[in-house]
C-alpha cells in the first residue's frame, strides 16, 4: 500500500466535494481561484475535478510551469550552448520541444546540429560529465525553488569532485515575487490561490502571508492527490464565506510554516537573487537565481560567452496571457488548430504540465466555448 | 513536474565513509531507486518515507504525519456528517 492511497479514496474525496457543493450555494458571486502549479493543473484535469465543481467556481492556471514561463530568449541560450562543438546539453525532457526563436532543441538534434541528452536529475548530468571528460556537459537550470536546491547541490558536488567539464545555465526562478506581480492586476479578481505543494515544502507556508495581507486573498497550500486539491479548494471557499482570509496549510504531511531549512541554506550558499525575465510577465526584480561569484566558474553562460538577446514569442501565441490567468487556452485562436500537442506553437502546449496541453489532453475539447462553460472567464487580450 | 508519490526508504549509504549518509535507496510499487539526501529537511530513518524531486529527497515523512493530514481533511468535511448524511454518497 502507498502512503498516499487514502488521499485518493472515494470516501474522503466525496465528503470534501459535498462540502464544497454545499458551501458554494451560500456564496453570492463567482469564486475565482488560481492553481499556481502546473502539476496541480494536470492533476485537476486527470481526476476530472473541474467537471465535479459547482459552476460558480472557476479555476485559472498560473505561472507554475517552469518551461512555460521561460522566455524564448532563454531557450535560445540553451540552443546556443547545444550548438557549440564538444558540448553535450544534458536536460530535463520537458525542455526538448520548447521552441526558441529558431526551432527547438529536438529540432537541432534531429538536424545533427546539437548533442542533447535527456537526464532525470542534474546529478545525472554531473555523472555524464565524469564519464565523458572529453566533452563539456551543460545543464539548463530551469525550475523553481524545488529544483534550484538540486542545482545548488550539484554545483557543490562538481566543486568538491573537481569536475571541470560541467556547468549550468542558471535560469531558475522564484515564486512569491511573481505572484505579487500577478496579483497587482486587479482585473484578475481572484478569491484565492491554490499554492504549489513542493515549492511550499521548500519556502514554507508563511511565505504567502505577505500576499494575504496585501491583497486580502486566501492562500491554501495543497498536495497533488484528489483529496489534497479538494481540501485546498474547500479551505478557500470556507475563507470566502467567513471573510477570514489567511494562509491555510492543507498539505501538512509535507509542508511546514518555515519550510525546508537545509534546502534554503543550499540556495543562499550558491545563488544570489537577481532580476529575471518571465514569458508574458517581463522582467521581475528579485525573481531569478544567479550563481554567486565564487561559483561563476560553473556558469555556462560565462564559460561559453552565451548572449541572451530579446526573442519574440511565436506569432499569434498567447501563452503569456494564459500564464497570467487572463485567458483560458481555448480563447487563443491557435489552440487546437495551429497549436496541438503534436505540433505545438507555444510552450504551454509543449510541456506535459502546460495549461494548454492539459486542456487539450483531458478536456475532449468540451471547453471550446469557454464563455458558456466558464461564465465568468475573462477573455481580454 | 512534481512527483507526488512518497517512496519508502529501504537503506541509507554514505559515500565518504562518514556518519552522514548522502544516498538513500527508496522503493514504491516495486520501483527501486537511489536518491540524494543533500536537500532533504532531515535525514530519514529506514522505513520512513521521502518525497522526491529530480533525484533528490526533499522531505522526510512518517505514516503518523500522513494520518494526521488525513484527519485534518476529514474534519474539514465534517460539517456534512453533523447533518447526518453519510459521506461517500454522491448526489445529483
Amino acid at each position: 500500500m502507498n502512503l498516499d492511497d487514502p488521499f485518493r479514496e472515494r470516501e474522503v474525496c466525496a465528503a470534501l466535494l459535498e462540502e464544497i457543493r454545499r458551501l458554494s450555494t451560500a456564496v453570492a458571486g463567482p469564486v475565482r481561484i488560481m492553481e499556481v502549479c502546473g502539476t496541480h493543473t494536470v492533476s485537476i484535469f486527470r481526476h476530472g475535478i473541474r467537471s465535479l465543481l459547482p459552476k460558480n467556481i472557476t479555476l485559472l492556471s498560473g505561472p507554475g510551469c517552469p518551461v512555460c514561463v521561460t522566455p524564448a530568449g532563454h531557450i535560445d541560450l540553451c540552443l546556443q550552448a547545444a550548438a557549440l562543438p564538444g558540448v553535450i546539453l544534458a536536460t530535463f525532457g520537458d525542455l526538448l520541444r520548447v521552441p526558441g526563436s529558431s526551432g527547438s532543441l529536438a529540432d537541432a538534434r534531429a538536424r545533427g546540429e546539437a548533442q542533447v541528452e535527456v537526464v532525470y536529475s542534474p546529478m545525472d548530468a554531473l555523472d555524464l560529465a565524469r564519464k565523458k571528460p572529453e566533452a563539456q556537459v551543460v545543464f539548463p537550470g530551469i525550475g523553481f525553488e524545488t529544483t534550484a536546491p538540486t542545482l545548488a547541490a550539484t554545483v557543490l558536488a562538481a566543486e568538491q569532485r573537481r569536475v571541470e567539464n560541467f556547468s549550468i545555465i542558471p535560469l531558475a526562478k522564484t515564486m512569491p515575487v511573481v505572484l505579487k506581480e500577478l496579483l497587482a492586476d486587479a482585473e484578475l479578481e481572484l478569491s484565492g490561490l491554490l499554492c504549489p505543494g513542493h515549492v511550499s515544502a521548500i519556502i514554507g507556508a508563511d511565505a504567502y502571508q505577505p500576499l494575504v495581507e496585501r491583497y486580502k486573498l486566501g492562500c491554501a497550500v495543497a498536495g497533488f492527490e484528489p483529496a489534497d486539491i479538494l481540501a485546498g479548494l474547500l479551505a478557500l471557499l470556507q475563507q470566502e464565506l467567513s471573510g477570514d482570509k489567511r494562509v491555510q496549510n492543507c498539505y501538512s504531511r509535507v509542508v511546514t510554516d518555515k519550510g525546508n531549512r537545509r534546502a534554503q541554506a543550499l540556495l543562499t550558499r550558491v545563488f544570489d537573487e537577481v532580476p529575471s525575465e518571465w514569458r508574458g510577465l517581463g522582467h521581475i526584480a528579485s525573481s531569478g537565481l544567479a550563481l554567486k561569484s565564487n561559483f561563476a566558474v560553473f556558469d555556462a553562460s560565462k564559460r561559453f560567452e552565451l548572449t541572451a538577446s530579446a526573442a519574440a514569442d511565436p506569432p499569434g501565441c498567447r501563452c503569456g496571457l494564459v500564464l497570467k490567468g487572463r485567458i483560458l487556452p481555448p480563447e487563443c485562436p491557435l489552440y487546437g488548430r495551429a497549436c496541438t500537442p503534436l505540433s505545438p506553437v507555444g510552450p504551454c502546449m509543449v510541456s506535459t504540465e502546460g495549461t494548454c496541453a492539459a486542456y487539450y489532453r483531458y478536456s475532449d475539447h468540451q471547453y471550446s466555448n469557454p464563455r458558456s462553460e466558464h461564465g465568468e472567464a475573462k477573455g481580454r487580450t | 513536474m512534481c512527483l507526488a508519490v512518497p517512496m519508502q526508504v529501504l537503506s541509507l549509504h554514505s559515500e565518504d565513509g562518514g556518519d552522514e549518509p548522502q544516498v538513500a535507496v527508496v522503493e514504491s510499487a516495486g520501483i527501486r531507486k537511489e536518491v540524494r539526501l543533500e536537500m532533504v529537511d532531515r535525514i530519514p530513518e529506514p522505513g520512513e518515507y521521502v518525497i522526491i524531486h529530480a533525484g533528490f529527497a526533499i522531505r522526510s515523512l512518517t505514516v503518523a504525519e500522513a494520518e494526521y493530514n488525513l484527519a485534518l481533511m476529514r474534519r474539514m468535511a465534517e460539517a456534512l456528517e453533523k447533518q447526518g448524511r453519510l459521506p461517500g454518497a454522491m448526489e445529483e
